[in-house]
């Protein structure tokens, strides 16, 4: 017994190496890993915060309507009164913080040929003409008020 | 509006590959150290004594193929100083994940301990031989034990044999494993099969065996020592069998494809037929696994001369290993190449000197050849092994 | 017998595995989500698709973008416009994944739709099966998220997801998808999509919310989502989705 004791007495050797190694990665993963992880699912509880630190571009249509109240009256009763205002006038939710910073308006035949230009993949309910033809050069607004466009 | 490089429809975010070169390298290498092992342990554990001059020889291959194996892993990488989260917080239900485990495990605690078992006379030997730094090096191989009494020896051949036994499923799990990582993506008709780890896995025999011949004979070659023919017959001999039974599952599923022609089939063929025509049918199918076929087919058949054996297995070895590159690589690029939507194909073109690209993958390839040389001269592989058999 | 070369060889190892831990030490510890009126647990999201409503205009697609800052080539959504002939294979654009709508199609023989697409914030979502770190998941609430703070770039939920919503920011090289913006929804706003959207195709629906009108829809309508074959309980709903959408 002894002497198979002297004889294997080396296999110690790399076993203790390996569970040295084992020890220090349980050391460092105690002190690494956050001890909420884990809590909702295999993920850092941190990552649902940095999800939500997002800043806004878009302020939502209701926003709009808190200070312009006369669009989204013309807007309520036409055919564009589910088109967000930000729809067509951009991110705005920086002007909703500060009044001050004025966006400019996208030119008006790209913003309304976007939607409105004739498509045989368009459904066939939703109004859309050949902008080309349909009016002799003249601008859309000049017929259509864009809040409630209907003629 | 069309995509350069994108025939039909992609995707958008399809388009662009996110797997490149380096993932084609990194199971052409793990699975030549799983190859290279397999054929050690046939000698260990199979008795196959004709093998035994390459023994130590398919250890120190693992060994730098396998040391190699996690750098094209850590280029890819989006951030590979985060690459440790794997193992402080693995995600059981991830393949990749518990890969890692399986990987420690395989390079310690079956690789490092059995060519530790097998060399340790020498390493003893070697410590009080030599001076200087490589004296520094022996003895902290030798972790502070220097009794290489007989006894001990005949303690450390039994449980290098044990070792061995557990290292066999050991390797089947390392390769294993890559071949599930591809086959268990239901969203990729390409790679999910459940034929995908097993046919990885003989494909990486295949591979390691043939890479094993090759070295064993470029070392004899530059030790000036004569080729021990048998043991190339034997190594040969193996390597056929292996083939026959990889070829036969490539085979399977393929057919298999072909006959049951579900949803996928119709972009899959295409893509074969057009995209992979070189690497898939000429470089893999008709180079890399018939043309090699027929040699080894031929040897077994009819006799020929030792030194045409030995050009025809060094042929056959090249060819081979050129043809297991392909087959990695027609997986994994090629199933990037079509789109989920069945309606389009994009293209892959290879940098040359960026981080995923040719240069970086040649010096991949060159640098485990590299560390074999130092292993080769730091644990040289000729002396012969005392067996626990009674009488040595 | 020389333990100090031993004792050496296992300091420098140490050494070795700390310095690579210190460098995801500074990632992985962070603070808890901020505790305030929204409850995870109230909430189920999820979106609606109305096909005959969808006019292609990518303003979804532009929407998107500016808010998320969805860099340039990749998409977190993108529309999809399909021609489906008799007996052939549908032919499928998206140029710029729609961001600038579609040049006008006048071809009328075929049966042609627009069909939007996004991430289907899946239940059972194989990409989070696949993450072998945990940096991707589904919230409590129902939405599929990454952690960019913890994501290591991998790529094998890019792989894993059958839809294609997922890429690698150039940027920050981690992995980014569609949010169903969730630092708005965790707001009582809607998604960007959805609030740019001119003709409601698209509609942020909460599944725990008794009153919200994907209740009713799912009741009243033929609905499927995408690639119901893969099983990933995806939570994104069509109506009058033709059977040639891949």
């Amino acid at each position: 017994m002894r002497r198979w004791f002297e004889d294997s007495g080396h296999l110690i050797r790399p076993a203790l190496v390996l569970l040295a190694a084992v020890g220090v990665f349980l050391v460092i993963r105690a002190a690494v890993v956050p001890t909420a992880f884990g809590q909702y699912g295999h993920y850092r509880p941190a990552a649902l915060g940095l999800a939500r630190q997002h800043s806004l571009a878009y302020a939502g249509q209701l926003q709009c309507a808190m200070c312009h109240e006369e669009e989204a009256k013309a807007r309520e009763s036409g055919k564009h009164a589910h088109v967000a205002c930000e729809a067509c006038h951009g991110p705005l939710a920086a002007h909703a913080d500060d009044p001050s910073i004025q966006p400019k308006l996208p030119d008006v035949a790209d913003l309304c040929r976007r939607c409105h230009e004739k498509d045989a993949a368009k459904p066939a309910w939703f109004p859309q003409v050949a902008t080309a033809e349909h009016s002799g050069g003249a601008k859309c607004t000049d017929c259509h008020p864009p809040h409630n466009p209907h003629l | 509006m069309t995509i350069p490089g994108v025939d039909g429809f992609m995707y958008p975010n399809e388009v662009e590959l996110q797997w490149s070169l380096l993932i084609v390298l990194y199971p052409y290498i793990t699975g030549l150290v799983a190859g290279a092992f397999i054929l050690a342990s046939l000698e260990r554990v199979f008795k196959v004594e004709a093998v035994r001059p390459t023994y130590r020889l398919a250890l120190l291959t693992a060994l730098a193929f396998l040391l190699v194996a996690p750098l094209p892993l850590q280029l890819h990488l989006g951030h590979p100083e985060r690459s440790l989260e794997m193992y402080l917080t693995p995600h059981r239900s991830s393949a990749m994940a518990m890969f890692g485990f399986v990987y420690l495990w395989y390079l310690t605690v079956v690789l490092l301990v059995e060519i530790w078992l097998e060399y340790r006379a020498d390493i003893v030997r070697l410590a009080q031989t030599s001076a200087g730094l490589r004296r520094v090096v022996y003895k902290a191989l030798t972790l502070g034990s220097e009794n290489v009494s007989p006894a001990a020896r005949i303690i450390d051949d039994k449980v290098g044999y044990v070792v061995t036994v557990i290292g066999i499923p050991s390797a089947f799990l390392l390769h294993g494993y890559v071949g599930f990582i591809f086959g268990s993506v239901k969203a990729n008709p390409w790679w999910s099969t459940p034929l995908m780890p097993i046919v990885f896995l003989f494909s990486a025999m295949v591979s390691g065996i043939a890479a094993v011949l090759v070295l064993y004979v470029a070392s004899m070659k530059l030790k000036k020592t004569p080729v021990d023919m048998r043991c190339l017959d034997t190594i040969a001999k193996y390597l056929f069998y292996t083939f026959v039974i990889d070829f036969t599952l490539e085979m399977l599923d393929l057919v298999h494809r072909t006959y049951e022609a579900d949803e996928s089939f119709r972009s899959l063929d295409f893509m074969v037929h057009t995209r992979l025509m070189f690497s898939h049918v000429i470089v893999q199918i008709f180079l890399g696994t018939l043309l090699p076929l027929a040699l080894l087919a031929a040897t077994q058949l009819w006799r020929f001369t030792e030194a045409a054996r030995r050009a025809i297995y060094l042929t056959a070895c090249g060819c081979t290993l050129v043809g297991i590159f392909a087959m990695r690589w027609n997986v994994v690029i090629g199933g990037q190449l079509f789109s989920k939507s069945f309606l389009g194909y994009t293209s892959y073109k290879v940098q040359f000197a960026a981080r995923e690209g040719l240069l970086t993958a040649i010096v991949l390839m060159i640098l485990p050849l590299a560390i074999f040389v130092a292993l080769v001269k730091l644990l040289p592989p000729w002396t012969e092994r005392v067996t626990s058999k009674p009488g040595s | 017998m020389d333990i100090s070369r031993r004792e050496l060889f296992q300091i420098g190892g140490k050494l070795l595995v700390l310095a690579s831990a210190g460098a995801t030490l500074g990632q992985i510890v962070g603070a808890e989500p901020p505790s305030d009126a929204y409850r995870m647990a109230d909430h189920w999201w999820g979106m609606i698709i109305d096909i005959d409503k969808c006019i292609g205009c990518g303003n979804c697609v532009r929407g998107c973008s500016r808010e998320n800052q969805v860099p340039t080539g990749y998409f977190r959504t993108w529309v999809e416009r399909y021609q489906v002939e008799e007996g052939k294979q549908p032919i499928v654009d998206s140029p710029d994944g729609a961001m600038n709508g579609f040049p006008p199609l006048t071809r009328t023989d075929v049966k042609a739709f627009f069909v939007p697409k996004l991430c289907n914030q899946c239940a059972d979502s194989p990409c989070v099966q696949v993450c072998p770190v945990g940096a991707t998941f589904v919230s409590p609430d129902g939405v599929v998220l990454v952690d960019k703070e913890y994501c290591l770039g991998c790529r094998y939920c890019v792989q894993a997801c059958p839809y294609g919503c997922r890429y690698l920011h150039p940027e920050t090289h981690t992995v980014d998808k569609c949010t169903l913006c969730y630092h708005r929804i965790t707001q009582g706003l809607t998604t960007a999509c959805c609030e740019n959207c001119p003709t409601q195709a698209r509609q942020l629906v909460d599944f725990k919310n008794p009153k919200d009108p994907v209740h009713e829809f799912l009741r009243k309508n033929k609905v499927e989502v995408l690639k119901p074959y893969m099983a990933t309980q995806a939570k994104v709903y069509y109506k009058n989705l033709d059977g040639s959408v891949r």
